[in-house]
């Protein structure tokens, strides 16, 4: 294991100290160069930020577990493509019956754990009807509450009962609720991961990185790098330090686009822009003043210009969409004219709603997006008379407990990653944003239990109810960007799904 | 000197104490719940009590800090429940990291603060002595991490010699591991170095005028050879207090440095056991802290008697 120091390295290590000050300077004459070495196609290192605190996503919420466990050490029946299609994975076909409410998945053969277990319907049972019991402690399994039960039909095929028809539910099981586990492999998922997926993990250094080898007798396609490490740094300029002096292969779903420009330049890297699910969100506490008032809010929408918003604060990259659906969503449309810029407007609908010179807090999380967005907003907001007070709070601890908990704000900002998420921010009145959502419930669960035309349709009708609404403002869509080595292909440039694919990466 | 150890003894054990009810307090009044933090932002209010009452922290705090305290004795940290690991080795590693780069970095700076603060002394009123006490003074004001920046930056970017950031284990790679600390050891003795030339300068200056060193003079020595016969013994003692002082403040205060150049050391491990407010690390991290920091000062109150025979004197005469 490539853990730090053992004991007994360490007290060498301090007897030898003194001897090392003075050979300090002459290792560093012999180090060398460490850009030019040659490039090992076995091996691959991407730079990450934000260390997973354990892999155990059943109980632990934050992107970063899934990116590193979810299609690489797990796999769930269906997958997504990088346009947002549902593709097949451990089920090689499915198909439904008793209208809409059963589905029955034909399951691969040949796929087994990473511990030896062969995979079958069992698994599939044991899997979901462990992220319905109380084992799961992630607010997401929720998503499987429509799951009445799952019928074992043989080794390979099973039948899953919903209570109601759902067109959302197989799309959650591309998501981290429908990772399959094995019976035997779940004792110790903080530390010991058991999926069926291309890599297991061979080791990890906590506070550097995740170690992951290729599984010789894996059921598919076999991965085109057999060791990949994933290093996690804490801030964005070390990632490309790394990367510039050759520790580092990739740089995912990057931080910093400011960094960018030295490596567009450079033919020795290839930058990736790509589109993610995650919304840059303004989010106004619907139920306590100001911003219980419809008007006060749509006049927010009116004075904040998103295209300067982005182009400020995130160098220009990401995509406008004037709605809090991404582009990959099948129900995605492009809602920007909904509230042109127009602070005359903004101005209009405060004096109407009695609210000239507001005075408000906007909390702000500790995290880089949001920073570079508060300052902007705050003088686009002081150009329509609205005097927002910039509030740090300490992200995740402290935004989790006053805003997200407390519902103890006014305006906030935040990367809603989660994929899918339209109905989990807008359909629960107890949400901390606090939308009223009467007017879309009954909407949102008939477009979900028609077939795909109608769930769409329904859907995009839900989008434009809530827009106009103006719970929240959709800054921008969060830019996925990547850096990596001109020598490396298959990254792929979306994050439509919660992981970060590692199987399809090869040095060419 | 029995009394003396005894003495040193029980203040080492009440300090522990004490420590471990300020920690476990603080730690505590902080605001952010870590059933919350775990939950995330799908949270549902049956989720965070299902988790808080896997974590424990949903029982009285009396109870949870006996429990983690019984555990101490028996110089077990505990499982924490948001890495779901024993924190025992890993802070054991964690601290191996720390102590390597600390050390290293101030054997580095005193290597050089005390030529130099002694040059700067003896040539207090020369050009060459005011550069001294100039740079010094210009070096404080450096903070650690831009001479970190700018150092990574020409050697690693610029010129290549040296990686940008990282760690590697000695046992894996022993020219990586020496190649990944120069930058960031330099970067923590420029600061170093250049508060203990001060300190150096001034306990030399002081030691210049002491009459014993005009006797030693009398005698025939150089007025260096005096001053290193007789003189440096005498200034080594506010040497060694402000460097323990500065050892102690230096393992956590390299948090900065550690971020910099990526080494998963103590303070980083600190600072993200706060930020997820992972309750039973911090609180064995800041034992550690404290642990060394006593030791340190143990260690140097041997120092002291035996680079100053009087105290030595004053010891025997105690008993």
């Amino acid at each position: 294991m490539q853990a730090i120091l053992t004991a007994r390295r360490g007290r060498r290590g301090a007897r030898l100290a003194a001897v090392l000050a003075a050979l300090l300077m002459l290792a560093a004459c012999s180090a060398g160069s460490t850009g030019g070495a040659p490039v090992n196609k076995d091996k691959l290192v991407v730079a990450l930020t934000g260390e997973p605190v354990n892999l155990d996503f059943t109980t632990t919420a934050g992107a970063a577990i899934p990116q590193a466990m979810m299609a690489n050490v797990y796999e769930g029946l269906v997958t997504l493509d990088q346009t947002g299609a549902i593709r097949p994975l451990l089920a090689t076909k499915w198909e439904t019956s008793n209208m809409n409410k059963s589905y029955t998945f034909t399951l691969v053969e040949g796929a087994t754990f990473s511990n030896g277990a062969a995979f079958e319907a069992e698994d599939v049972k044991f899997s979901i009807e462990r992220v319905k019991s109380a084992a799961w402690l992630n607010g997401l399994k929720s998503k499987m509450d429509d799951v009445q039960d799952v019928v074992v039909n043989s080794a390979t095929s099973v039948t899953v009962n919903l209570a109601r028809p759902s067109q959302a539910w197989l799309y959650s099981m591309t998501t981290l609720v429908g990772a399959m586990f094995d019976p035997s492999g779940v004792d110790d998922l903080a530390n010991n991961p058991v999926g069926t997926g291309p890599y297991k993990l061979a080791s990890w250094a906590r506070g550097e990185s995740i170690n992951l080898v290729a599984r010789p007798d894996y059921w598919g396609t076999a991965p085109g790098i057999k060791d990949v490490s994933l290093r996690y740094f804490a801030d964005a300029i070390a990632t490309t330090n790394a990367l510039s002096s050759g520790d580092v292969d990739v740089i995912y779903n990057m931080q910093a686009p400011e960094l960018l420009s030295s490596f567009e330049s450079n033919p020795a890297y290839q930058v990736l822009e790509g589109t993610s699910n995650g919304e840059v969100i303004l989010s106004m506490n619907n139920k306590a003043k100001p911003f219980n008032d419809k008007r006060v809010r749509q006049a927010v929408l009116y004075a904040i210009d998103r295209k300067a918003v982005r182009d400020t604060a995130w160098n220009g990259l990401g995509t406008l969409v004037g709605g809090p659906v991404p582009p990959t969503d099948p129900y995605y449309e492009d809602l920007n004219d909904r509230y042109p810029f127009d602070p005359a407007k903004a101005r209009a609908l405060l004096q109407e709603a009695g609210a000239q010179d507001l005075k408000i807090t906007f909390t702000v999380p500790t995290r880089p997006y949001a920073t570079a967005v508060s300052e902007i907003v705050q003088s686009q907001l002081r150009d329509v008379g609205i005097d927002a007070k910039i509030a740090s709070a300490e992200f995740p601890a402290v935004w989790l407990d006053q805003v997200f908990t407390s519902h103890d704000y006014q305006m906030s900002v935040i990367l809603a990653v989660e994929a899918r998420d339209l109905l989990t921010m807008f359909d629960d009145p107890n949400y901390y944003i606090g939308y009223d959502n009467s007017k879309i419930k009954d909407e949102a669960a008939a477009a979900d239990a028609s077939d795909e035309a109608n769930y769409v349709e329904g859907m995009k009708n839900v989008v434009r109810t809530i827009v106009d609404d103006a719970p929240v403002d959709t800054l921008f869509i969060f830019p996925n960007i990547s850096v990596a080595k001109a020598g490396i292909s298959g990254l792929g440039a979306n994050s439509v799904t919660e992981a970060l694919n590692l199987a399809p990466i090869a040095w060419s | 000197m029995l009394v003396r150890i005894a003495g040193n003894l029980a203040r080492f054990v009440l300090s522990l104490l004490a420590a471990t009810l300020a920690v476990f307090a603080l730690m505590r009044v902080l605001p952010g719940d870590p059933a919350a933090i775990a939950a995330g932002e799908n949270a549902t209010p049956e989720v965070v009590a299902g988790l808080a009452k896997q974590f424990g922290t949903d029982r009285p705090l009396p109870v949870q800090y006996w429990d983690w305290f019984s555990g101490l004795w028996r110089g077990d940290f505990g499982v924490s429940y948001v890495t779901r690991t024993d924190i025992s080795p890993l802070v054991a590693d964690k601290v191996q990291v720390s102590l390597i780069l600390v050390t290293l970095a101030m054997a580095l700076a005193l290597a050089i603060a005390i030529p130099a603060g002694t040059i700067a002394a003896v040539r207090h009123n020369k050009p060459s002595g005011a550069v001294i006490a100039a740079a010094s003074q210009l070096g404080i004001a450096v903070p650690g991490f831009l001479l970190g920046i700018v150092l990574v930056s020409f050697f690693a970017l610029r010129l290549g010699w040296l990686p940008a950031n990282g760690w590697v284990a000695p046992g894996v790679d022993f020219a990586g591991f020496l190649a990944r600390l120069v930058l960031p050891v330099i970067a923590l003795a420029g600061v170093q170095s250049a508060i203990l030339v001060r300190y150096v300068r001034s306990a030399v200056l002081e030691v210049m005028h002491e009459d014993y060193l005009r006797t030693a003079r009398a005698k025939g020595l150089s007025p260096l050879g005096a001053l290193v016969r007789h003189g440096l013994r005498n200034a080594a003692i506010p040497v060694l207090t402000v460097t323990s002082v500065q050892f102690s403040a230096l393992i956590i205060g390299a948090v900065v440095i550690e971020r910099v150049f990526v080494i998963p050391g103590l303070g980083s491990m600190l600072l993200s056991a706060v930020g997820n407010r992972d309750l039973l690390t911090v609180q064995s991290v800041v034992m550690v802290l404290v642990a060394i920091t006593l030791v340190v000062n143990l260690l140097v109150d041997v120092l002291y008697t035996i680079v100053d025979p009087r105290i030595r004197a004053a010891a025997q005469g105690e008993r």
